[in-house]
């Protein structure tokens, strides 16, 4: 029977409510009184050096309150990077500095040169328009393989090359891996593009702030997922303000996917230039701004070779893969291709040595940050694709090739520096098998065929790394933060409850989640329950929301401060029944005395809390508690994925027939709220497969720099998904036994897709080996046809 | 956008008297030129709104069988109206982005912009339509000149549309993947007189008519009879979303549908 309340049911999500009838409240619903604008000039070629900006004319423009430059910015921080990367050698990266507005050189087209302070937008613009900029055009660095070669032109003028790093992970003793390689029964090499991606939430990015000349405060708004992890950022690297006079304030954010999690100049900007102009700034982001000044993600280049014995279990496995990191380092940028990736590509398999080579590489584009999934996708894809290679080179089946070479035997330690802490691969995938009904596939083979269609099945794998933690772990690794979090529950008089959690809501449904579980450890409504998020004013601390780890890490927090308030309101039970702590017991909202029949209510117990007339001495009046959770190791959520294509061997269109998920999320609190993160990250990996492509050309300029170029996957273009979470293995560290599902379909689905659609592409006798994301229709045809 | 003037007269002699001054500009749906200005890539002094004038409004069947829609019908008042009298026009219009930009965009619009992607000019080239000016008669084979170009001058503005119509006729667009405007489309038209096959999406020089494949279908009227014909990818527009060769291939394709199609 599936629950009405509490953990496990599928209640609604109540912000919904606010969200479908335009009463939300977002960063660009925010007006301060007198509020200038700004605009930003941005570069539109990709590589140069500014000999000179003139903001003359543009100064004694209508409306003008200010024009600002890079050099207004000289001895203020740049934007600085959040985790330091150790390369093979011990050296630390290559760490370039990265200015609010552009200073000596522009890197990419976007970079922004100058931005004007005006009356209003349409002034802020049309200033910007007069003021004349001399650059003189730089060979733009582009391919990632050209810039790791000596002599290539520099995007930094003082680092030693274009190399961020060179890193590895996994066996060190090449040697080793040379061996494991030439005493290989067969061995499969493929050389894959991970395609780089736009972001695009639906609402772009903004930031408003003002500053108070009386109190010396200052308040940012902005669309950020993680508003405390800005205001450090912000006030201690590059504005150098005191914390406590600076709040940020996250309110109802539209979307982020990764790309809202980092602290952006435009933040820090407006911060400073609300003080210098003495008003109030805001900026929107139009969406063509966005095109070019979001983190964009993924962009690697690799080659991935897998290699195996006799009996087709895997014994080795070498990656090495150029990962774009743009123009400038973006804030957690260099942990993604390197510790968010080397360490999944164990995947779900055991394969006993693994050796993964990165080299992260400055080029004149947009900065690459996380992306929904951020690593992993990368990482699963790889293998994923290299497997299905490998079944196809060997003849066997690609399921049974993964059934021989699972991880069985929980925990598991990797030789890529993880332990699975627990997992039932077979499990899932007989989930799956079921759920998908593998065993009907030759028949609607048989079906598409007799169309003239080609059908294809793509069935795989992942794992995936979440909650990212503990702190002391990550600090080891170069994470210049700790990935904590924490959470209040205010208990108020009358019994209800405020919970002031540093996890940042933006679309995943916390408001919902989050009281089921404190309502359900009370026994008290879920209405009772009301969750604070998104400002620095209101909550403790918080690092926000990524990597699918609000409710594994946060909500550990908020488990463990609802423990503590329920410790302290037994106390104050105990009083009231006269009986002994020990024997009080909390159900259904009712304390009770353990074999009697005295009981008293939740909100009698809250109310004496606040109106200690009849109290016990020791206790302190009120029921606020705090908790910080540390977790103990990462979640590690997983699944099978399978994708059944259509191709149309005509135009090479390939359409999404079905589209099923098993996966394992460990314990869930709302399953229908987890259906809907498993479809939206599906929904994201189809766009990422079929259809999305963030392309420059060779001069650098955005080819997809607006929504008629870049295409967004829409309803019409996804099946209705088929979706279990039967397989249930539960964390084995966290209080609610939770792992995370929010990127799990964006990480699992882009190689069920492209294995289908290769499965098809070699169904009745073709052959095509090989067919890089996005699977457009001119690039299937191009495949088909030599 | 820039700032401008703002006319929105209610007779075709106001609009072409307002749209005499310098850098004045007619207003259609505006899904096309509204952007523009957002973008400040064009900067008019005056926009002449023709969506009040009446008698630019509506489709009707004239006397001689053909179809004339006014210059500022919507794609979704042709969508719904032509579909009694000219079927594989309706559907086509119906076919164009999505309900907000039906519900405004125009068919005067759509041709004097001439996108080498949009859809209505494969049809009016496709029927042999003749475009109604404020000034003039325009035989569609006369109109169309290369992409974003037209005949039209300065100032004129495009009252309406007469499609004759044909015995069987059909649109096949194959979506670009992004902006959902023509990858390819192919409209082929048969009438009494002869079969006519407008290309549109796939040329550098915007929509053209497929004369090869006219006169296989002249003679025979089936999808067999364009076997073994291909178009020169030489002018074709190679692209991120498709190569030269790859919408050489589409015209072909999507032709024959379209003649599958009208059997
Ligand atoms: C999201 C989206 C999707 C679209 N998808 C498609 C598609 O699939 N297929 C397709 O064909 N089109 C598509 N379009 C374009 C759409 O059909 C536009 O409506 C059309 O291109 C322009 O028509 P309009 O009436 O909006 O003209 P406007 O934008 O108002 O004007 C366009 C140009 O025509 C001129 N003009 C307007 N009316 C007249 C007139 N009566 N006489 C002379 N000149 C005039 C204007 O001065 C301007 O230069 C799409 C547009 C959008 C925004």
């Amino acid at each position: 029977m599936p629950k009405d309340s509490g953990i496990g049911a599928s209640s609604k999500r109540r912000e919904d409510v606010r969200f479908l009838t335009g009463a939300g409240n977002y960063t660009d619903d925010i007006n301060v009184h007198g509020q200038a604008y700004v605009h930003f000039l941005r570069s539109d070629i990709a590589h140069g050096r500014i000999n000179n900006i003139d903001t003359s004319a543009a100064e004694g423009m209508p409306g003008v309150v200010k024009v600002f430059t890079g050099k207004d910015f000289e001895g203020v921080g740049g934007m600085p990077c959040g985790w330091e990367v150790t390369d093979k050698h011990g050296a630390p990266m290559q760490e370039p500095p990265h200015p609010i507005l552009a200073q000596g050189k522009v890197r990419h087209v976007g970079d922004p040169i100058a931005a004007v302070v005006a009356d209003s937008l349409e002034q802020a613009r049309d200033a910007a328009e007069a003021i004349e900029v001399d650059i003189e055009e730089l060979t733009p660095v582009l391919d990632m393989k050209a810039a790791a070669q000596d002599g290539a032109t520099l995007v930094h003028d003082d680092l030693k090359n274009n190399i961020c790093y060179d890193w590895q992970l996994g066996e060190a003793d090449d040697a080793k891996v040379d061996e494991v390689f030439a005493n290989a029964a067969h061995v499969t090499t493929l050389d894959l593009i991970n395609n780089r991606l736009v972001a695009n939430p639906m609402e772009p990015r903004v930031a408003v702030a003002e500053y108070s000349r009386g109190t010396d405060e200052y308040t940012l708004y902005t669309t950020s997922q993680n508003p405390h992890v800005i205001r450090l950022l912000m006030c201690a690297f590059v504005l150098g303000l005191p914390e406590h006079k600076v709040r940020v304030v996250a309110p109802d954010v539209g979307g982020g996917f990764g790309t809202k999690i980092f602290h952006y100049a435009e933040e820090a900007f407006c911060t400073f230039a609300a003080k210098a102009c003495n008003r109030p700034v805001k900026w929107t982001a139009s969406r063509s701004e966005a095109f070019m000044s979001d983190a964009q993600g993924r962009d690697h280049v690799s080659t991935i070779e897998l290699a195996l014995d006799a009996d087709n279990n895997f014994v080795g496995l070498r990656t090495n893969t150029y990962a774009n990191l743009g123009a400038y380092l973006s804030t957690f940028s260099s942990s993604v291709p390197t510790w968010l990736h080397g360490t999944l590509m164990a995947g779900n398999y055991k394969t006993p040595v693994i050796q993964v080579n990165v080299k992260a590489m400055f080029t004149n584009t947009v900065p690459v940050d996380a992306y929904r999934g951020a690593g992993r996708p990368e990482a699963t894809f790889q293998l994923e694709r290299v497997i299905d290679k490998a079944a196809r080179e060997l003849g066997v089946d690609p399921i049974a090739l993964r059934r021989q070479n699972f991880i069985t035997q929980f925990p598991y330690d990797t030789p890529v520096a993880l332990t699975y802490d627990t997992g039932d691969y077979n499990g899932t995938m007989d989930k799956l098998e079921a759920a998908a009904d593998l065993a009907g596939f030759a028949a609607r083979r048989a079906e598409s065929e007799a169309k003239g269609k080609l059908r294809g099945l793509g069935v795989n794998c992942y794992i995936e790394a979440c909650g990212i933690a503990p702190s002391n772990i990550v600090g080891m690794l170069g994470a210049r933060a700790g990935l904590y979090d924490a959470a209040t529950v205010r208990v108020n008089a009358t019994g209800s409850i405020s919970v002031m959690v540093g996890a940042h809501s933006h679309g995943q449904g916390h408001e919902t989640a989050f009281p089921q579980v404190v309502a359900d450890m009370i026994g008290i409504d879920e209405s009772m329950v009301e969750i604070v998020h998104g400002d620095t004013s209101k909550i403790p601390f918080g690092m926000g929301t990524y990597g699918s780890r609000s409710l594994a890490v946060c909500g550990s927090a908020m488990v463990k401060a609802t423990e503590k308030v329920i410790d302290k309101a037994k106390k104050i039970a105990a009083h009231l029944l006269e009986a002994s702590e020990a024997d009080i017991e909390l159900k259904d909202g009712q304390f009770s005395v353990a074999g009697t029949d005295k009981s008293v209510a939740w909100g009698d117990v809250t109310l004496t809390a606040y109106v200690p007339h009849n109290f016990p001495l020791e206790v302190e009046p009120g029921l606020e508690e705090t908790a910080f959770y540390d977790p103990a190791n990462f979640t590690f959520p997983a699944g099978a994925y399978a994708c059944e294509v259509e191709v149309d061997p005509e135009t090479g269109q390939v359409s999404i027939e079905a589209f099923t998920a098993a996966d394992d999320f460990g314990n869930i609190v709302n399953p229908m709220i987890v259906d809907g993160q498993v479809h939206g990250g599906i929904g994201q990996g189809i766009g990422q497969a079929l259809l999305e492509n963030c392309a420059y050309d060779e001069n650098g300029q955005l080819l997809s720099a607006s929504f008629m170029d870049y295409a967004m996957p829409r309803a019409d273009d996804v099946p209705f998904y088929g979706v279990d979470h039967s397989s249930q293995t539960p964390c084995t560290h966290n209080p609610l036994g939770v792992k995370g599902c929010g990127e799990a379909g964006a990480i699992g689905s882009p190689p069920a897709v492209v294995n289908a659609v290769l499965d098809a592409l070699n169904s009745g006798g073709r052959a095509v080996d090989h067919i890089d994301m996005p699977v457009s229709p001119s690039r299937v045809w191009a495949a088909m046809n030599g | 956008m820039y700032s401008f003037e703002f006319e929105k007269p209610s007779t075709i002699a106001d609009a072409v008297a307002a749209l005499g001054g310098e850098d004045a500009q007619a207003l259609g749906g505006g899904q096309t030129l509204i952007p523009t200005l957002k973008q400040r890539l064009a900067a008019p002094t005056k926009l002449v709104s023709v969506s009040g004038i009446a008698e630019m409004k509506g489709v009707c069947v004239e006397d001689d069988g053909s179809v004339a829609i006014g210059g500022a019908t919507t794609h979704a008042t042709v969508a719904r109206e032509a579909a009694g009298s000219y079927p594989a026009l309706a559907a086509l219009a119906g076919q164009i982005g999505d309900p907000a930009v039906r519900n405004r965009g125009t068919i005067g619009g759509s041709i004097a912009n001439n996108d080498p992607a949009a859809c209505y000019p494969a049809a009016v080239l496709g029927s042999g339509a003749t475009i109604v000016t404020n000034a003039r008669q325009i035989a569609a084979d006369d109109f169309f000149e290369g992409m974003f170009g037209t005949a039209l001058d300065e100032g004129e503005i495009i009252t309406s549309v007469r499609f004759p119509v044909p015995q069987a006729a059909s649109y096949q667009k194959f979506l670009q993947p992004a902006s959902r405007f023509a990858l390819v489309g192919a409209y082929v038209a048969r009438f009494a007189s002869g079969v006519r096959v407008a290309i549109t999406g796939a040329s550098e020089d915007g929509v053209f008519r497929w004369s090869e494949a006219e006169a296989a279908l002249d003679k025979e009227f089936r999808p067999d009879a364009l076997m073994g014909l291909k178009i020169n990818p030489m002018n074709m527009i190679g692209d991120l979303h498709g190569s030269k060769d790859y919408r050489a291939h589409l015209v072909s394709v999507m032709t024959k549908r379209a003649v599958e199609a009208c059997m």
